[in-house]
C-alpha cells in the first residue's frame, strides 16, 4: 500500500481553504460511538500497512488505517501480541480508530490500555502540518506526550498517519476459571483475587456467573487454578474472545448500551436492567433506556465517569461532562491543533 | 538568567519583592514566606547543580486553597511560579527563576487513603516515592515507578517527569500507573484530571500532564494504582567478554518471551567503578555486565530463571551468578543503585545524560561514545537500562578545571545527537528542564514546536508557569540550531 499522506494533507489544505469540515473515517466500523455529525469524510482507511516491526524491541509502527487483523497476523508469526486486546468491530477495523476511541479489550488492567501501548504518532494538524511525537522508543520524555494524548480524542486534534506500539510476548498458556456468584459478591471476590501476586489476566461477572482469566507460564497458571480451587471453564478462550469484541448475547438488540469507568470495588448503580461486569469491577456495561444527567450522577457517585456507547438519543451530549475549566482547557487544546475546527465537529462533545 | 523566559509585563502595578512577601503572608503561615539569602539558597538548583538561579521568594503553603491563592496573585501580577518536590531533577527542571517564586510542595507530605481492595492510594503531591510503598507494604501492594532517587523524590516530581526506574520495562513508567491528580491551574482553579476509573471520557489529559515539567499546572494530589507484591523475585548477574553478546542475549531473553522485572547493563567503566564503591562482587573482568531480576509466582521465577541462565549460557556468559535470597539480591542490586555515587568517587565531578535508543544500535552508540571519549578527552562510564533502551552515559570531569564543564557539556550534546540520529531521543526519564533545551531542535522540527508551544498556551496563555524550561521558543530554535554546531556553555550562572 503506498503512503498517502501527503494526498491527507492535500484534502485536509482543500478542506481548509473552502471552509469545509471532514469527518476522519478509518473503516467506520466505530461510527455508531460518539455524537452524529455532518461533514466530508476523509478516509484514511487507504493509509495502511506495517512501516516497521522490531520483535526484539518489542516496537511496531504502522499506518493508522491498518486493519488490526492484518497487525496481528504479522505479530502472531513472532509470537508476540498486541497485549491491549483491541475490540474488533468487524473485520476491518483500524489501529488509528482503535487509539482514537481508546478501545482496550478484557486484559487492560494487567496486561494496559492501547493508550499506555502507544510510544509515538505521526499526526497531521488542522494546518495540514505533518507532525511526529513521541517515538519508537519505551521512554521519551522530551516535549508533551501528545501522542497519548490522542486516545479518547475520537480524531478531534488531528488525522494519525502513523503509530508506533509496544508489544508484547504472547503468554505460554491461559486457562478460565468460571463459577457461579452474586452480583455483589462477585465484585468483592474479582478486587481480593486481583490483589494477590498471581497471574490474572481476565476478570468478568455476568447473569450470575464470575470468570476469571490466568495466562502466564504453565507452572504458574496451573498452581494458581489449584489453589484458588474454582472449576476451569472448557473452552474459556471463546467466551473471552466474544466478550472482547462484543459479541455475547448481552451485547446484542436495539436497547442503549452505557458504559461506566469507575471504581473496580464501587457498588453498582441500583437500576433496573441488565449489568455486565469487567475488568474486576473497573468496567461496567448497562443496557436500558436512561437520561445522561441521571447516569452521570451515578458514575460519579461510583468514582468516575460514563458514556452513551451506542444507541440511545445520539444528538445530545454521549460522553460524560468535563468541569468548566478543563473544558476551557480542551476547547483551547483543539484550537491550538485545528484553529479551524475542520475535523470531526461535535462529535465527542457538542462545544468540541 | 535563562534565555527563553518571556519578557514580563512591567505594569508599574508590579509589587516589588518586600510587598509581595507581605501579600503572601495574609493567608500563608510568615516563616512559608522565605525571603532571605540564606535559607532561599538551597533552592537555588536542583539535582543538576550546575544550574544555579537565586527566586525571588520560596512559598511553602500547606493547602490546596493556598496554593490556589498564590497562583491567583501570580497570574494576577504575571509572576513565574516554579513548583518545586525534592529538587532531585537531573535536568535543572526545578531551577528558581530569578523574578519568581519557587512553590514548594514539601507540606504536602501526606498519603490520604490507601484503599487495599481496590489497590489504589490517594496521595498530596509532596509524599516521597518510597514511602508509598512503605505504606502499602502492609496490604501486600507497593508502587511499581522506583527511581534511584525513591527515597527522596516526590510523587508530584515523579508525575512532572514521568519517572521511571529499573523495573518499567515490565511495570511501566509513572504514566502507566497513575489513576488521576489534582491540579490547581495558572489562574487558581482546583481540577481533577482522570477518576478511581481506568480512563476517562475525552482526549488524555493525564497524558498530557504526566511529565509537563511543572509547565501546565501545580499538582497538589495524586492517585496512584498498587501492584501486588510478587511471591518471590530473583536476580541473575552474567558477565559478558563484549558488550554485542550482552546486547544480543537481552534480545534473546525478549525473543523467549520472557519480560523481566528488571534489565540493566553496565560496561567494563562502570563495572569497575562500581565494585571498587560497593564491593558487591561484580566481575571486574568483564566488558558488559547484565543484572536480569525476573519476578512472579515462585514456580513462575523457578521456571524463567533456569531459562535465563541457560539462555545467557548460550550467549557467551563468561560468568554467571543468580540470587538464592533476599539478602543476596539486593547485594547484586546495590552496586546498580549506587553507579552515580560511585562515579563521585572516581571523578571530581560526573554528568548524566539520559538518552534512548533502539536496542539494537547498542554496539555503535557505545563504540561512538567511545571515539568522541578520546576526542574531547573525558572519561565516560555507561548504564543502561538495557531493557527499554534508556542509556546513562555518566560524563567523568573536574569542574575546576578550565573547560572541562563545557568540554562535558559539548560531549553530551553530542551523544544526545547520536542517540536522535539512530531513532532515539533525547530523554528518557530525566526531562529537558533547562538543560536539554538547547537539544530539542535536534529532535523536532519547527512546526512541532511551535505546536508543543500551543499546548503550553493551552493550558497557561501567559506563559508564567515555569518558563524558560521544556520547550524552547522558535526564535530559540533557530540560534540553537545554529549553536549546536559550535558548542558553547549556556548562558546560566555555573556555580
Ligand atoms: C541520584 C539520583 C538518581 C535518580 N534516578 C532516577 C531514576 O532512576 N529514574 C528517573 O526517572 N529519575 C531519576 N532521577 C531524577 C529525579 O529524581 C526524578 O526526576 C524525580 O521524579 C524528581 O522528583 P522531585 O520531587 O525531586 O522533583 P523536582 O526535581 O523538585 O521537580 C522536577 C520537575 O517537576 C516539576 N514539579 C515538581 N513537583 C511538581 C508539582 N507538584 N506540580 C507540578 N510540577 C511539579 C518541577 O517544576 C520540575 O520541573 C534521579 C535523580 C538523582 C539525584
Amino acid at each position: 500500500m503506498p503512503d498517502i499522506t501527503k494526498h491527507l494533507q492535500q484534502q485536509i489544505n482543500e478542506a481548509r481553504n473552502q471552509g469545509h469540515k471532514l469527518a476522519i473515517v478509518g473503516a467506520g466500523s466505530k461510527q455508531f460511538m460518539g455524537r452524529k455529525i455532518n461533514a466530508e469524510q476523509l478516509d484514511v482507511g487507504g493509509h495502511s500497512g506495517i512501516v516497521d516491526y522490531q520483535p526484539l524491541e518489542l516496537v511496531l509502527t504502522v499506518r493508522a488505517g491498518t486493519p488490526l487483523s492484518e497487525i496481528e497476523t504479522a505479530l502472531a508469526e513472532k509470537n508476540q501480541m498486541l497485549s491491549f486486546e483491541p475490540p474488533y468491530f468487524g473485520d476491518r477495523s483500524t489501529i488509528g480508530g482503535t487509539l482514537a476511541c481508546n478501545q482496550s479489550g478484557p486484559g487492560r488492567p494487567w496486561w494496559s490500555s492501547v493508550r499506555d501501548q502507544v510510544l509515538g504518532v505521526n499526526l497531521i494538524n488542522g494546518k495540514g502540518e505533518k507532525l511526529r511525537f513521541g517515538g519508537q522508543v519505551m521512554k521519551n520524555v522530551a516535549g508533551y506526550d501528545v501522542s497519548r494524548t490522542q486516545a479518547g480524542a475520537m480524531g478531534t486534534l488531528g488525522v494519525m498517519t502513523e503509530i508506533s506500539l509496544k508489544v508484547l510476548p504472547r503468554p505460554a498458556i491461559t486457562m478460565t476459571l468460571s463459577r457461579k456468584m452474586e452480583h455483589s459478591e462477585a465484585i468483592r471476590f474479582m478486587n481480593a483475587r486481583a490483589a494477590e501476586p498471581k497471574p490474572l489476566s481476565g476478570a468478568c461477572w455476568l447473569d450470575g456467573t464470575l470468570y476469571l482469566r490466568l495466562s502466564g507460564a504453565h507452572s504458574a497458571v496451573e498452581a494458581t487454578a489449584k489453589h484458588w480451587d474454582i472449576p476451569v471453564m472448557a473452552d474459556g478462550d471463546t467466551f473471552w474472545q466474544q466478550l472482547r469484541n462484543q459479541q455475547l448475547e448481552f451485547f446484542a438488540g436495539e436497547q442503549p448500551l452505557w458504559r461506566f469507568s469507575i471504581n473496580s470495588t464501587a457498588a453498582t448503580p441500583p437500576l433496573k436492567g441488565p449489568w455486565l461486569l469487567d475488568w474486576a469491577g473497573s468496567q461496567r456495561w448497562y443496557r436500558g433506556d436512561s437520561e445522561m444527567a441521571t447516569m452521570e450522577a451515578l458514575a460519579e457517585k461510583a468514582g468516575g465517569q460514563v458514556s452513551l456507547y451506542r444507541g440511545g438519543d445520539r444528538t445530545g451530549e454521549v460522553m460524560h461532562h468535563q468541569q468548566p475549566a478543563l473544558q476551557a482547557i480542551q476547547k483551547r487544546l483543539k484550537h491550538s491543533f485545528d484553529p479551524d475546527a475542520l475535523f470531526n465537529p461535535g462529535r465527542l462533545y457538542s462545544w468540541l | 538568567m535563562n534565555t527563553d523566559s518571556k519578557p514580563l509585563n512591567t505594569a508599574a502595578s508590579k509589587p516589588g519583592k518586600t510587598e509581595l512577601a507581605e501579600m503572601f503572608r495574609k493567608f500563608i503561615d510568615p516563616q512559608f514566606v522565605i525571603t532571605d539569602e540564606e535559607t532561599l539558597k538551597p533552592y537555588e538548583c536542583d539535582g543538576l547543580s550546575v544550574y544555579c538561579v537565586m527566586p525571588l521568594l520560596v512559598l511553602l503553603p500547606e493547602t490546596v486553597e493556598q496554593v490556589q491563592q498564590v497562583m491567583r496573585l501570580c497570574h494576577q501580577y504575571r509572576i513565574p511560579v516554579v513548583a518545586r518536590g525534592a529538587g532531585t531533577g537531573l535536568s535543572a527542571g526545578a531551577m528558581p527563576d530569578a523574578g519568581g517564586v519557587v512553590l514548594s510542595l514539601a507540606k504536602f507530605n501526606r498519603i490520604l487513603h490507601i484503599d487495599p481492595l481496590a489497590r489504589s492510594a490517594r496521595l498530596q503531591s509532596g509524599v516521597r516515592n518510597l514511602a508509598i510503598s512503605e505504606a502499602a507494604a502492609d496490604y501486600g501492594l507497593y508502587y511499581g515507578p522506583d527511581p534511584s532517587s525513591q527515597i527522596a523524590c516526590t510523587i508530584g516530581g515523579n508525575v512532572g517527569e514521568n519517572s521511571g526506574g529499573v523495573h518499567c520495562l515490565k511495570y511501566g513508567l509513572t504514566t502507566h500507573n497513575i489513576l488521576s491528580v489534582e491540579m490547581v491551574t495558572v489562574d487558581g482553579e482546583r481540577v481533577v484530571i482522570g477518576s478511581d476509573g481506568l480512563d476517562s471520557c475525552s482526549m488524555d489529559l493525564l497524558a498530557l500532564i504526566t511529565g509537563s515539567e511543572g509547565l501546565l499546572g501545580i499538582i497538589t494530589e495524586v492517585q496512584v494504582k498498587l501492584l501486588p507484591t510478587p511471591e518471590i523475585a530473583r536476580v541473575i548477574m552474567a558477565g559478558f567478554g563484549t558488550v554485542d553478546e550482552a546486547g544480543a542475549a537481552v534480545g534473546g531473553i525478549i525473543a523467549q518471551g520472557i519480560i523481566p522485572a528488571g534489565l540493566e547493563m553496565m560496561d567494563s567503566h562502570a563495572i569497575i567503578a562500581v565494585e571498587a564503591f560497593t564491593g558487591a562482587g561484580y566481575p571486574v573482568e568483564a566488558a558488559a555486565l547484565l543484572l536480569c531480576e525476573v519476578d512472579g509466582t515462585k514456580e513462575e521465577v523457578q521456571e524463567h530463571i533456569e531459562k535465563a541462565e541457560a539462555l545467557f549460557r548460550d550467549f557467551g556468559a563468561t560468568s554467571i551468578r543468580t540470587s538464592k535470597d533476599d539478602a543476596e539480591r539486593a547485594l547484586l542490586w546495590k552496586g546498580r543503585k549506587n553507579a552515580f555515587p560511585a562515579m563521585g568517587r572516581i571523578s571530581p565531578d560526573y554528568y548524566c545524560m539520559d538518552g534512548t535508543i533502539p536496542r539494537a544500535h547498542l554496539g555503535q552508540v557505545l563504540n561512538e561514545m567511545q571515539d568522541m571519549s578520546k576526542r574531547f578527552g573525558l572519561r565516560v562510564a555507561n548504564v543502561f537500562h538495557a531493557g527499554d533502551g534508556n542509556l546513562h552515559p555518566l560524563i567523568l570531569f573536574d569542574a575546576n578545571k578550565e573547560g572541562e564543564l563545557e568540554r562535558a557539556e559539548a560531549f553530551g550534546s553530542d551523544i544526545l545527537e547520536l542517540c536522535v540520529k539512530v531513532g532515539g531521543c533525547i530523554t528518557g526519564e530525566h526531562g529537558v528542564g533547562v538543560e536539554k533545551i538547547r537539544q530539542m531542535p535536534m529532535q523536532f522540527t519547527d512546526p512541532e514546536i511551535e505546536q508543543l508551544n500551543a499546548v503550553k498556551s493551552a493550558f497557561d496563555p501567559q506563559g508564567t508557569l515555569n518558563p524558560g524550561k521544556g520547550v524552547p521558543t522558535l526564535r530559540n530554535c533557530q540560534e540553537y540550531r545554529a549553536i549546536n554546531a559550535k558548542p558553547q556553555a549556556p548562558e546560566v550562572q555555573h556555580a
